[in-house]
């Protein structure tokens, strides 16, 4: 959003009330066209049958608490980050570890894998957001290699290729979020509007869309056009932080997981959050979110060491996932929707998949 | 968390409070582990025990309640006793204890001559090295502990007992039992924002100190100086709720079968089966029958699929009217470049698709064109948006909705297989004497192959076999 500097009479108190009060009128608005909820509409469908998850592999590995991960899109290795500094590419498959790599700062809450699978990227405490190439040569040293490109005022939340190599886009708690070309390092384009930090960003899994959505400190998730930076929704519902944002795989809606135990999910071309997945005996805040391939699943993972499974449309808990000894801090379900990954702070991470009766 | 134990603790509808006799002593104001377990169940809409045992042992690792004869913080559903925490020592009042504090109680339970009262391994550990650590301050930090005791000395027994076991589930919580979690560990994002004023640095029993520890934290990151006030945005597009939601649902709905964690896949998830055809099967030329019915569920799909955009491509070429795809996938490739190649790109693809007299010209509308040729001028990643945008609907609308209809598309959806040559119909008979056929041959034994007497069924050559007790039919084509 635009930041003009304050007009003559105006103080950043009467703005702040004008604000509200049209924020108030775009709530009544929204308020007048929405009609019946979610999971009435979606009362025709079946219910889903019992629900059979299974965790039969264990990556250990790190030394403390484990931060981040991504999938490769060979749908069996993956990326990990974590607070002791090391970076770890794993093939999950053979439980092989195939690359480390010990970066200085320790904190590494962000890592992402190039759609190439020929680089990760990570960032974290450091301000900044490295690429590193794979080399097949195991020997090679990795951190040698490494390339600087992105630079915030602040740590970075999150980071995650565009659709190819050569960009990415990173969240920060400065507030902002910013598009790099990692060739050059340059900034390409950054997006102004968080009044708080970012915590987490997702692309539009679309071929022709531009758009991303970012959620934070400030309680919103926005959306943004590549292109021109600017925001283009917004969405303000939840009581706390939000912790992660993720697009539903047609791109047309999004969900989001918050320090206020609710994860939500809001749709696009109605403008407004068409369901909320809460439940009295989840109280701990969630912090990360990922959709099942179809989109009919929705894992969340808790502060409270566990993986609700929610219906998404029924709106309604399908399942829940015990074997964390401590925070779940990501999930993610690898590009063919086999398998699910989670990480958390009790340094490891467990890849857990649906058992057919 | 706090609501739910103010619930807990309420008179009527919590958890009833008693004082246990045994062997000599009372045990004063506690309650049993299945009896939390059992108002979870019943009061927070907790469908199994197991649920409830595992939030019942976080709200104990938090120190909201603790199990009165044990370090290890943790529920369980028999006749343990609990006693809840008083609010003083509550995780929201933020406390950060200074190792002083713990030294000074160390020491004071090293004063009491209970037996039980006794340090555990890992406490009498911490109390070494905290001697060591403060070597200096000793003294004070004993006469501190002494004083404590002195005071403690003096209260009502019962009431002692109470106090002690909930400053001592205040330290487990804070200095936990090597191998428990540490649950006042805290995300270094948001304790970095440092947006809670309470924070407590001060001292839980009140010392004065001028020589602390420092505690492992971080350096607070700069905060951001400038104010931002939001201004809403308007938001463009508002469509109908119930037709994006019903949109929502047949989106599912039509990749039901196609997520592995609702359809059991074919062939089999590689995770469950240890076996990875399913990838290489994904990763080779050949495209699978159920691959290809996904790219009539929208052009997206088609272009997503380097198989199927090299399907669409050979169609269209067919046509003769490949060069609206090669646009496209060449303005996509260009996005992807690093920003120093993309002037001398967009020179190419111009010149290619675009220039008067290009060699694969495409057909765009004027005022799209006239745009573009401004861009091309100042070249940037996206200088041919928007007739991209304009060839993509024209895919869209026609030259996909061929393709689908097409008899190379149908052909690959109809995947024919490979018919195997023999089939082999295995019949079982259960009592096979009182079948009339002659099949068993004289010299037949169980180890020899069975003798074939061909007959014929039509077209195709039938013989039959008996072997073993089976009747077997074999149809040869």
């Amino acid at each position: 959003m635009a930041c003009q500097g304050l007009q003559g009479g105006e103080t950043v108190a009467s703005l702040k009330r004008e604000s509200e009060s049209l924020r108030k009128k775009l709530e009544e608005e929204r308020k007048k066209l929405s009609d019946i909820e979610l999971n009435q509409v979606a009362e025709k469908i079946e219910v889903l049958g019992p629900l059979s998850i299974k965790t039969r592999r264990v990556l250990k590995g790190h030394g403390n608490k484990v931060l981040c991960m991504d999938w490769c899109k060979d749908k069996r290795r993956l990326v990990s980050s974590s607070q002791d500094g090391k970076v770890i590419v794993w093939d999950a498959f053979t439980l092989n570890k195939e690359h480390g790599v010990a970066l200085p700062c320790t904190w590494v809450m962000a890592c992402a894998y190039a759609p190439s699978g020929c680089a990760v990227a990570c960032g974290g405490l450091d301000n900044k957001c490295s690429v590193f190439p794979l080399s097949l040569d195991k020997n090679e040293n990795l951190s040698a290699k490494k390339k600087s490109v992105a630079m915030h005022t602040n740590y970075v939340s999150g980071c995650t290729f565009t659709s190819s190599d050569m960009q990415i886009l990173t969240s920060s708690g400065d507030g902002t979020c910013a598009l790099w070309d990692v060739e050059s390092g340059q900034l390409l384009q950054s997006f102004h509007g968080h009044t708080a930090d970012v915590l987490s960003l997702d692309l539009a899994p679309s071929e022709t869309g531009n758009t991303f959505v970012s959620g934070g400190c400030d309680k919103k998730a926005n959306i943004w056009d590549m292109r021109s930076g600017q925001n283009i929704q917004s969405f303000e519902s939840h009581e706390s932080d939000i912790n992660c944002v993720k697009y539903y795989p047609s791109g047309d809606a999004f969900a989001s997981a918050s320090d206020d135990a609710t994860c939500r999910f809001y749709d696009l071309r109605a403008d407004r959050e068409v369901a909320v997945y809460q439940k009295d005996s989840v109280i701990f805040g969630a912090s990360t979110v990922d959709f099942s391939l179809s989109g009919r699943l929705l894992f969340a993972g808790y502060n409270d060491y566990t993986i609700n499974v929610w219906d998404v449309l029924k709106g309604t808990r399908a399942s829940i996932l015990f074997g964390h000894e401590n925070r779940v801090s990501r999930v993610r379900v690898s590009p063919d929707g086999t398998a699910l990954c989670s990480a958390s702070w009790d340094n490891t991470l467990r890849v857990s998949w649906a058992a057919y009766l | 968390m706090e609501e739910v134990i103010a619930r807990m603790q309420d008179d009527k509808n919590g958890i009833p409070i008693r004082t246990v006799k045994s062997f000599l002593t009372k045990i004063p104001s506690v309650f049993s582990g299945s009896e939390i377990v059992q108002w979870m169940i019943k009061n927070l809409d907790i469908e199994d025990q197991v649920e409830a045992l595992h939030l019942g042992t976080l709200m104990a690792a938090h120190g909201y309640f603790f199990p009165i004869s044990d370090h290890v913080l943790t529920l369980k559903d028999d006749g343990t006793f609990y006693r809840f925490q008083t609010p003083y020592f509550w995780p929201s009042n933020c406390w950060e204890p200074e190792n002083t504090d713990y030294a000074v109680y160390l020491c004071k339970r090293t004063m009491q001559n209970k037996a039980r009262l006794e340090l555990a391994d890992y406490e009498a550990e911490s109390l070494a090295r905290l001697q060591r650590a403060f070597a200096r301050k000793w003294e004070f930090i004993f006469m501190q502990a002494e004083a404590q005791a002195k005071v403690d000395k003096k209260r009502d027994k019962i009431e002692r007992k109470i106090l002690d076991s909930q400053e001592r589930a205040f330290w487990d919580v804070h200095r936990p039992v090597p191998g428990c979690v540490n649950t006042t560990e805290v995300d270094i994002k948001k304790s970095s924002r440092m947006k809670n004023p309470h924070k407590t640095r001060k001292s839980v029993y009140g010392l004065q100190n001028d020589i602390r520890t420092h505690s492992p934290t971080h350096t607070p990151a700069p905060e951001a100086k400038h104010v931002h006030v939001q201004i809403p945005v308007i938001n463009t597009a508002c469509f109908l709720c119930f037709s994006s939601k019903n949109s929502l649902l047949a989106y599912t709905e039509q990749y039901v079968e196609y997520d592995p964690f609702l359809t059991p896949s074919d062939p089999s998830n590689p995770w469950i089966s240890d076996d990875a055809t399913l990838w290489e099967l994904e990763a080779s030329k050949e495209p699978g029958q159920q691959r290809v019915k996904r790219w009539a569920f929208g052009i997206d799909e088609v272009l997503k699929d380097p198989v199927g955009r090299e399907q669409f491509l050979k169609f269209l070429e067919s046509e003769f009217s490949s060069e609206n795809l090669r646009f496209w996938l060449a303005v996509q490739e260009l996005k992807k470049r690093p920003i120093r190649e993309v002037p001398t790109r967009v020179q190419e693809i111009w010149q290619e698709f675009l220039a008067p007299g290009a060699p694969s010209a495409i057909n765009v509308d004027s005022k799209s064109y006239d745009k573009t040729t401004q861009n091309v001028k100042d070249p940037g990643r996206y200088a041919f948006e928007d007739a991209q945008e304009h060839i993509y609907k024209l895919m869209k609308s026609d030259s996909y909705s061929r393709f689908i209809r097409s008899s190379a598309y149908q052909e690959l959806l109809q995947a024919k297989k490979k018919v195997k040559n023999t089939c082999r119909l295995k019949v079982y008979l259960v009592e096979l004497p009182k079948l009339a056929i002659p099949v068993k041959p004289k010299n037949m034994s169980n180890k020899m192959a069975p003798a074939c007497r061909p007959y014929q069924l039509g077209a195709d050559r039938v013989s039959i076999t008996y072997y073993q007790n089976v009747l077997q039919v074999w149809i040869i084509n």
